[in-house]
């Protein structure tokens, strides 16, 4: 039987005898070396929403920010649950004053219950915020979603739309345009920050949506003869989905910030709305000496859009496809 | 190179024509008479109300006169305010503070969140990582006006540090806290993204090939690192300069700033179309030109856009 | 260090590595991970050692602890790695630091992400300098650095090292690596994968390169591979390790003719281009190679001899959005003609740029062809009607290359493979279930897999999966585009075997695409090569690679590793 002998290199290896350190040795066959690529069976199946939820539930910081969001929606929903006092029914008599029983925030410059202004005030923040988010996932998907998948005409339309919109800032183009509306509910404010906030999303969707759609699967599903329509319901869009959600979540938050702000330069909603950005704004005046009545709408609006880029972060870190495969 | 400049410059125009646009048919296209709303309730003249529509183009058709506004914007020309001040002066007597203002915002957040976020990054998931973290998070939950409020009760008063309010022609010294108001929201964002951004560079391949090269933990993390981990970052930045100079109008009301806020704020009160389209333009310009400046920055620091 | 250390010629009978019960942990969520265990291996100064394995065995892992370069979580938990006689585990950074580059250069294996891409070649090869006490003025660093890239084989050194990592294609890009590695003249050079995510002609220039050079410089070598057959061409010395272990290790020529441990055996059998290597063998010597999988037809009843795709004048134009107005053409498929029959196998074979996929895709019917026609059993694929083409769907079918992406993530495996059934209304429920059931058998899958998704397979086992989805339809032909290039040598192998099986049992035709002569040897009855979007040759497997008749597949098939090694056949 002829040696195996490497011919390239060759120079190198004429010594005969191998030198120490370096004999021909195998190792005992320690362990089984089982089948090639044998499938483990023992763990339970994990999709990919199922193991991002997984994921989720082993943070803490899910559960902080998770309660405080529930806690937060429900005295939206309910104010009642938590105050019985009327956020409306106000006497100047007892303008500025301090806690007492049953009054644990005390009293604002009107004489009205600051706790129940405070759970009152919640329910305007998070209309404004869950609306807005919606309209801008809606918009910003469909239309990224179609130009990137689209690509031509459709995508380039849609980048310089998107410039346009991204050109004007959002506060000053929602201060504008709120000032011009005649009416002012939580739907109009919604309406116009939507129309100004779906820019970022259409970005991300395109983006997410020009990777994916060249991704082999798509391709194995045109191969099957699966149409235009059907590939990116089935298959583009839910792979696209997890960025979407994380801006989705962020976005949120800021866009309560964005309500409050317009609140409190007194164009959003109006003064009869009971509304966190209104009372930091009527508190304002009385700065220098009571500033704890602002503390607490701030506060309460603060831990609000807190809980929700909480949120953001913890199923940014769980979607995030680049922190899974690692 | 030359062609990517050209090609950036020209596709500035169409932006900046259909965002004016927009502007103007948001301000002009609103229900309601700007020169009945002029003469309160008694109401002017009818005379006198079509001096003032002839004057202001009023009686054109929409297109006309945001051509006609157009043309104002080239030869400098913006017309006059209702009550008769050149819309120009107005512009360049707030433009210069509101600058002022966003320049050191920028600055402020750029060395402060670009400082912390490359300790954090460096340090993923440390003491300090996690404290800065949740500051970050804090100060993105806490609206603008309240850090304003809050800053005002306890540098202000309470340490009497700085001055509580700017007023008319504030200096370096009196700005210095409402420009730290205004950097605040985009020092958490600057501050994060250098920290992922630290983070993926660190554990790109070629820094590790830049310390397999025998090189120092100072120069990989000054040459590879931080030099890559910014490219992103000067993109945020510039593009933030226009953030900043809209979103000053909060932070000018706090601290009672002249600037392209208050006076913006007044001229929407007021129903000045005139003057809200001019100064809103300007801040449209301003954050069309620092996009523009970005991404030839952006060109210079990452040679592989120059031929992309 | 101030000044570059003057070195003592080094004893050649003194080792300068010994690496002796070497632990690597990672600590992950799911706690401590093991990946290297109780490793051993000594390089002598000037040698040439390879470590061979499949992914996840520790090679690289191995290596890395060497200069101290873990990734992550990373750490030595157990073991001494002495270098020229003193110990480096738990040395300080700084003396890490001195250690690295004039003492041990490291050449990466992916030339695309090892370039920081911001600076200029030139510059990224002067810090090696800079980093290792080379003091001058600057124009002797510049003077330095041209020499090193002429020296690693970069023609117009001086002018090249002023472009971007993004100007360069990856075989310049991987000698400005192996420039930089060599900058500062180390003792040792580790050579993780160098050359593995190139093209197989610039593979073999660039290993020929590196072998003269560090000849030269009397430079020891430690090559990290897959590849037992580059492994035993380029190195005296092979150490075979496998999940953390060394299970085998010694002379190269004694691991070839002998292997000693089950999984070298297995190696040694399943290696593509050993195995390519070993049919040549047997057909120099008139026998029957036992290494080929497809090719003994002569012994089968005849199938009946129809073509069922003919390819014929195939062009393809893309439009490139050139500089201004100017919109040029790039033709990435120029003319090619090619005929696929029935129950055989005909391999597409080229380096990148080739237009071998392009071609495919053409087949296919997923790209529409500039000029040129494809028949599907006679009938133009180009002007079908939609339910024509719904029909033609089910009669041919893809598998593509990435494990990773051909599933979708979000579809287990079941609806994975119910979707072909249920989008061409095959079957009730209960019939698409038990077709699954038999797709999972044929390629040899459990029953379990059903309910998993694709992230908990492994890349084999995903493309076994694509495979069985391939299948659903009963097609007559399927195209394998580059379906087991990205697979460990002993899954490929594995995956290669059931493909052979399934064209018996089934009769199916393959469009075999690939880069990889050596598998096509294994598999193709017949072989197309083609370069720049022609057609170069066109002939029989056998003829190609016993009498190739271009310059160009003689490039290719030398290229292939191992080529120059004697073997015993049939092993």
């Amino acid at each position: 039987m002829p040696d195996a002998l490497p011919t390239t290199g060759a120079t190198r290896a004429l010594r005969t005898a191998p030198r120490p350190g370096q004999e021909h040795v195998a190792q005992p066959l320690t362990e089984d070396l089982g089948a090639v690529d044998a499938v483990r069976t023992q763990d339970a199946p994990a999709g990919f929403w199922r193991e991002a939820w997984r994921g989720m539930r082993r943070r803490p910081l899910f559960w902080v920010s998770g309660a405080l969001i529930v806690l937060v929606l429900l005295v939206a929903a309910f104010p009642g649950l938590f105050t019985s006092i009327d956020p409306r029914t106000c006497a100047l008599s007892d303008a500025l004053d301090p806690a007492r029983a049953g009054h644990v925030f005390g009293f604002d410059r009107q004489g009205c219950d600051i706790f129940s202004r405070t759970m009152h005030g919640a329910r305007a923040s998070l209309t404004v915020g869950v609306l807005t988010t919606l309209l801008v996932t809606v918009v910003g998907t469909v239309a990224g979603a179609l130009a990137g998948y689209l690509g031509g005409w459709a995508d380039t339309l849609l980048a310089r739309v998107t410039d346009i919109f991204f050109a004007i800032p959002l506060v000053l183009a929602a201060i504008v345009i709120m000032s011009l509306a005649s009416t002012r509910t939580a739907l109009t404010v919604a309406l116009v920050l939507a129309s100004f906030g779906w820019p970022p999303i259409a970005r991300i969707a395109r983006g997410t949506v020009m990777s994916v759609k060249n991704d082999e699967f798509v391709t194995a599903a045109r191969s099957l003869g699966m149409g235009r329509a059907g590939i990116l319901v089935r298959h583009v869009l839910p792979n696209s989905a997890a960025p979407i959600i994380v801006y989705a979540t962020v976005a949120l938050g800021t866009f309560i910030v964005a309500e409050a702000t317009l609140s409190f330069l007194g164009i959003g909603l109006p003064p009869s709305v009971v509304s966190w950005g209104g009372d930091i704004s009527q508190a304002q005046g009385a700065i220098r000496t009571d500033p704890e009545i602002l503390l607490y709408p701030a506060g309460a609006l603060a831990l609000t859009v807190l809980g929700f880029i909480m949120m953001g972060d913890v199923v940014r870190d769980a979607l995030d496809p680049k922190a899974r495969t690692r | 190179m030359r062609w990517y400049i050209g090609r950036r410059v020209l596709q500035v125009i169409p932006v900046f024509l259909g965002a004016t646009l927009l502007l103007y048919a948001l301000v002009f296209l609103r229900p309601g008479d700007p020169v009945l709303a002029l003469g309160g309730e008694r109401g002017l003249p009818e005379a006198v109300q079509e001096q003032i529509r002839a004057e202001f183009h009023l009686d054109e058709p929409f297109l006309v006169q945001y051509l006609l506004y157009l043309k104002g914007i080239v030869t400098l020309d913006l017309g006059v305010t209702f009550t008769g001040r050149e819309v120009t002066e107005v512009i360049a007597q707030a433009l210069p503070v509101t600058f002022q203002l966003a320049l050191m915002a920028l600055l402020i957040e750029a060395v402060l969140g670009v400082g912390f976020g490359l300790l954090a990054g460096m340090r993923k998931g440390g003491l300090f990582d996690s404290s800065v973290l949740v500051l970050s998070l804090l100060v993105i939950a806490v609206p603008t006006f309240v850090v304003g409020f809050v800053l005002q009760i306890v540098v202000g008063v309470q340490l009497g540090w700085l001055p509580i309010t700017a007023g008319r022609d504030p200096d370096v010294v009196s700005l210095l806290m409402p420009a730290t108001v205004l950097a605040a929201t985009s020092f958490a964002y600057v501050l994060r993204l250098t920290r992922t951004s630290v983070q993926e560079s660190l554990s790109a391949d070629f820094v590790r090939t830049a310390r397999a090269k025998g090189l120092s933990r100072a120069q990989v993390t000054g040459r590879h690192v931080l030099r890559n981990s910014l490219i992103p970052v000067v993109t945020f930045l510039g593009a933030d300069l226009g953030a900043l100079m809209g979103g000053a109008i909060v932070t000018e009301g706090i601290f009672n700033i002249h600037g392209v806020g208050g006076t913006l704020f007044d001229a929407i009160t007021r129903g000045e179309n005139v003057t809200v389209v001019s100064l809103t333009t300007v801040l449209v310009l301003v954050y069309i030109v620092a996009n523009l400046a970005v991404d030839l920055l952006y060109a210079a620091l990452d040679p592989r856009i120059r031929y992309a | 260090m101030s000044a570059p250390t003057p070195r003592t010629p080094p004893d050649p009978d003194v080792p300068l590595l010994e690496v002796r019960g070497l632990e690597v942990t990672f600590s992950t969520g799911g706690g401590p991970v093991q990946a290297v265990r109780g490793a051993d291996l000594t390089v002598y100064p000037g040698q040439s050692v390879a470590i061979v394995g499949e992914s996840g065995s520790g090679k690289s892992t191995t290596a890395h602890a060497v200069v101290d370069l873990l990734p992550g979580t990373g750490k030595v938990t157990g073991g001494s790695i002495r270098f020229a006689g003193r110990e480096v585990v738990g040395l300080g950074r700084r003396e890490v630091e001195a250690l690295r580059g004039d003492q041990i250069g490291l050449v990466p294996q992916d030339p695309m992400s090892n370039l920081n891409p911001v600076w200029r070649i030139g510059s990224q090869v002067e810090e090696a300098l800079r980093a290792n006490g080379f003091r001058g003025s600057r124009a002797q660093r510049r003077a330095r650095v041209a020499e090193l890239l002429a020296e690693a084989g970069l023609p117009e050194a001086a002018q090249r090292a002023t472009m971007y990592p993004h100007e360069f294609s990856g075989g310049m890009r991987q000698r400005a690596l192996i420039a930089i590695a060599l900058a500062a003249r180390p003792r040792l050079l580790i050579a993780d994968e160098p050359t593995s995510a190139l093209d197989v002609t610039v593979q073999r220039q660039i290993l020929d390169h590196l072998d003269v050079l560090t000849d030269e410089l009397g430079t020891a070598v430690l090559f990290i591979t897959h590849d037992l057959g580059l492994a035993a061409e380029r190195a005296e010395h092979l150490v075979v390790m496998y999940r953390g272990q060394v299970v085998e290790s010694g002379p190269a020529r004694a691991i070839l003719a002998d292997p000693q441990h089950p999984y070298t055996r297995r190696l040694v059998t399943s290696a593509p281009s050993l195995s390519s290597r070993r049919i040549q063998v047997a057909h120099a010597r008139g026998e029957e190679p036992v290494d080929d999988l497809l090719a003994r037809h002569a012994d089968e009843p005849a199938a009946p001899r129809d073509e069922v795709v003919v390819a014929s004048h195939l062009t393809k134009v893309f439009r490139t959005r050139g500089r201004g107005a100017r919109a040029t053409g790039f033709t990435a498929v120029d003319d090619v003609s090619f005929t696929l029959t029935r129950g055989r196998t005909l391999a597409l074979v080229g380096e990148s740029g080739s237009g071998k996929s392009t071609a495919a895709n053409m087949v296919l019917g997923l790209l529409e062809p500039t000029a040129g026609t494809v028949l599907f059993d006679g009938q133009d694929v180009g002007g079908l009607s939609r339910r024509e083409q719904l029909a033609f769907r089910r009669r041919i079918q893809p598998v593509f290359q990435n494990p990773y992406g051909s599933l979708d993530p979000q579809y287990s495996v079941y609806r994975s493979l119910e979707e072909p059934l249920r989008l061409h209304r095959v079957g009730d429920r209960a019939a698409r279930e038990a077709r699954v059931r038999d797709l999972l058998d044929m390629v040899a899958l459990p029953q379990d897999v059903m309910r998993r998704f694709p992230a908990e397979l492994s890349g084999g086992q995903r493309q076994r999966v694509a495979v069985a989805r391939a299948l659903a339809l009963e097609p007559e032909v399927v195209v394998l585009d580059e379906a087991v290039s990205a697979l460990d040598v002993l899954v490929q192998a594995q995956v290669l075997d059931l493909l052979a099986g399934l064209q018996r049992e089934l009769g199916l035709a393959y469009l075999f695409i690939t880069h990889d002569l050596a598998v096509v040897r294994q598999i193709a009855d017949s072989v197309v090569v083609m370069r720049e979007g022609k057609v170069v040759e066109h002939a029989p497997t056998d003829d190609v690679f016993d009498a190739p008749r271009e310059r160009y597949t003689r490039d290719l098939l030398a290229a292939i590793p191992g080529a120059g090694l004697v073997l015993p056949a049939g092993s």
